[in-house]
């Protein structure tokens, strides 16, 4: 087995971009770890419109995978309401709720890591939403989600490659396939052909 | 549906005028076979010969896209245009063989959406039609908003409104009814997708209002199909070819690229879809762009040129064809 497929381009990753203010009715912020500071950043940049907008932002934050916890800074904003979550998981139903309710004029940033900004993705697409109508941006830690592709089961936070599927434990390696259905890179076993011939794990996300 | 791409042999069974601008015509195939089935919001393209002209105009199909018997199209009559609506009206009768192109979607639906807002203007109605049916099949969630200048020209409004209730509205210019398109764009659901086709004025105004709301593009769907418009007559080269052709005023470039044996693409004819756009050797004047397509750059560049709608003046005008 080669390891080409670690160096190959990566045609599937999602393309994140810098937070911009733009007119809407509302707007719904879902951030992660670092991801508090775009959003101060994105305030900023809304100058003098940034009480109006603020009026009417409803902001989900949760800690990132690497511990950063920056929801006071977000707070300080002064947002119509701010949310501090533990996980992805805990904020999921308020996000859906948001979405269920919400209008057509919506904007929605999402920003952190990638595993949350991928499942953000995910949610509002299941709305209705294309996902070129949500804003991203990329901050703090570099840690992948994955998914097995034998056992299916998704293990977050993965920072090496190879590393060891948390569901069925096989040890697979982290392909540069990103899946949007999904919000998950693939992982697929290393080990198939020579069982136990595992190579050390090389720590490739932060 | 480039030259060469298979064409539908067919016979007008029926003509209906619905109104004294407005007809619908109905084709069935000549070969026995089941028509295509096409997707909401498609269009063929309907080849006429108007007394050595070749004519090919565009029109959407209005209806049932599972239909295999039939095709049907409403074409409203321009006094003002190069005379395809006008052979339409004035010399197309059933029993009458055709040719028509296979359907091409440019305006098809995003299924994906949770509810469909649709407006239409005038003429702008036919494809809607045919995708409430689809629509409906589906069982999505939709709502349609349709102008037109008075209940007499309103060739479907009864129809719609007895099949479709009251997701169905209906405004007419001449009572001053007016579409209340800010309260529309307020009160949508999140996953609302808009769909506009109508005259040029509606679908800017449309656009511009939902964008100015907060919508973002992704959700906004539009349709206006150009006529070819009329001009002078002009000269150009097609490198590839080798050859030189002149322009007639009432004929587009790509009409005229056909008519000399040109073989070269197209699918909307209406400078909308991308697919004639070719590459500029070289200009010596000025090139009329038509289209909805080039970008205020490249058409400011004068590197590319869109035959089907686009026109010339000036002195050389050479195109990689
Ligand atoms: S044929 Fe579609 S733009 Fe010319």
């Amino acid at each position: 087995m080669t390891n080409s497929v670690l160096e190959g381009t990566m045609r599937s990753r999602p393309v994140y971009g810098v937070l911009e203010p733009r007119p809407g009715k509302a707007h719904l912020i879902v951030a992660d770890g670092e991801g508090a500071g775009a959003v101060v950043d994105l305030v900023a940049r809304a100058g003098e419109t940034a009480p109006a907008m603020l009026a009417r932002t409803h902001i989900i934050y949760m800690p990132g995978p690497n511990g950063t916890d920056a929801f006071e800074s977000l707070k300080a904003l002064g947002a119509a309401q701010a949310f501090r979550t533990h996980d992805y998981s805990t904020a999921q139903p308020r996000l859906k709720k948001v979405l269920g309710d919400a209008h057509m004029g919506l904007q929605i940033y999402t920003t952190g890591t990638e595993g949350l900004m991928g499942q953000v993705l995910r949610d509002v697409m299941e709305a209705g939403l294309p996902a070129q109508a949500v804003q991203t941006e990329h901050r703090g830690s570099t840690v992948r989600r994955v998914q097995c592709v034998h056992c299916k089961g998704i293990t977050e936070n993965v920072r090496t490659d190879p590393f060891q599927c948390s569901h069925c434990g096989l040890h697979l390696f982290v392909r540069d396939h990103y899946s949007r259905r999904l919000a998950a890179y693939q992982g697929v076993n290393i080990d198939a052909e020579d069982p136990g011939e595992v190579p050390p794990a090389v720590e490739r996300f932060k | 549906m480039s030259v060469g791409a298979p064409k539908i042999p067919v016979v007008v069974a029926e003509v209906v005028e619905l109104n004294p601008l407005i007809k619908r015509f109905r084709f069935v195939r000549t070969d026995g076979k089941p028509m295509p089935t096409f997707s909401g919001g498609a269009h063929i393209v309907v080849e006429m010969d108007d007394n050595g002209t070749r004519r090919m105009n565009p029109y959407s199909l209005m209806s049932d896209p599972t239909d295999t018997s039939g095709f049907e199209i409403s074409v409203r009559r321009d006094d003002a245009g190069r005379g395809g609506s006008l052979y339409m009206h004035n010399h197309v009768r059933p029993g009458m063989a055709m040719q028509v192109s296979h359907p091409v979607n440019l305006f098809g639906l995003d299924l994906r959406a949770k509810k469909h807002l649709l407006i239409a203007g005038g003429i702008g109605i036919t494809p809607f039609i045919a995708q409430m049916t689809q629509l409906e099949h589906l069982g999505h969630r939709f709502e349609l908003h349709y102008s037109v200048r008075s209940p007499e020209l309103g060739a479907y409004a009864d129809d719609l409104k007895s099949r479709y209730g009251d997701r169905v509205h209906i405004y007419y210019d001449n009572q001053k009814h007016m579409i209340p398109l800010a309260e529309l764009l307020e009160g949508q659901p999140l996953g609302t997708h808009l769909y506009v086709c109508g005259p040029k004025g509606m679908i800017a105004w449309v656009l511009g209002s939902a964008e100015a709301a907060g919508w973002h593009p992704s959700t906004l769907h539009s349709e206006e199909f150009l006529a070819p418009p009329v001009g002078h007559a002009f000269e150009v080269e097609l490198a590839a070819s080798r050859k030189t052709i002149t322009v007639g005023p009432a004929q587009s470039l790509l009409e005229a690229m056909e008519a000399a044996g040109v073989d070269a693409p197209y699918l909307c004819r209406g400078g909308a879809c991308g697919q004639c756009e070719t590459d500029v050797h070289r200009c010596d004047g000025s090139i009329e762009h038509n289209d909805h397509w080039l970008t205020p750059e490249q058409k400011a560049s004068n590197t590319k040129i869109m035959p089907c709608v686009s026109r010339f003046h000036g002195a050389t005008l050479v195109i990689d064809r």
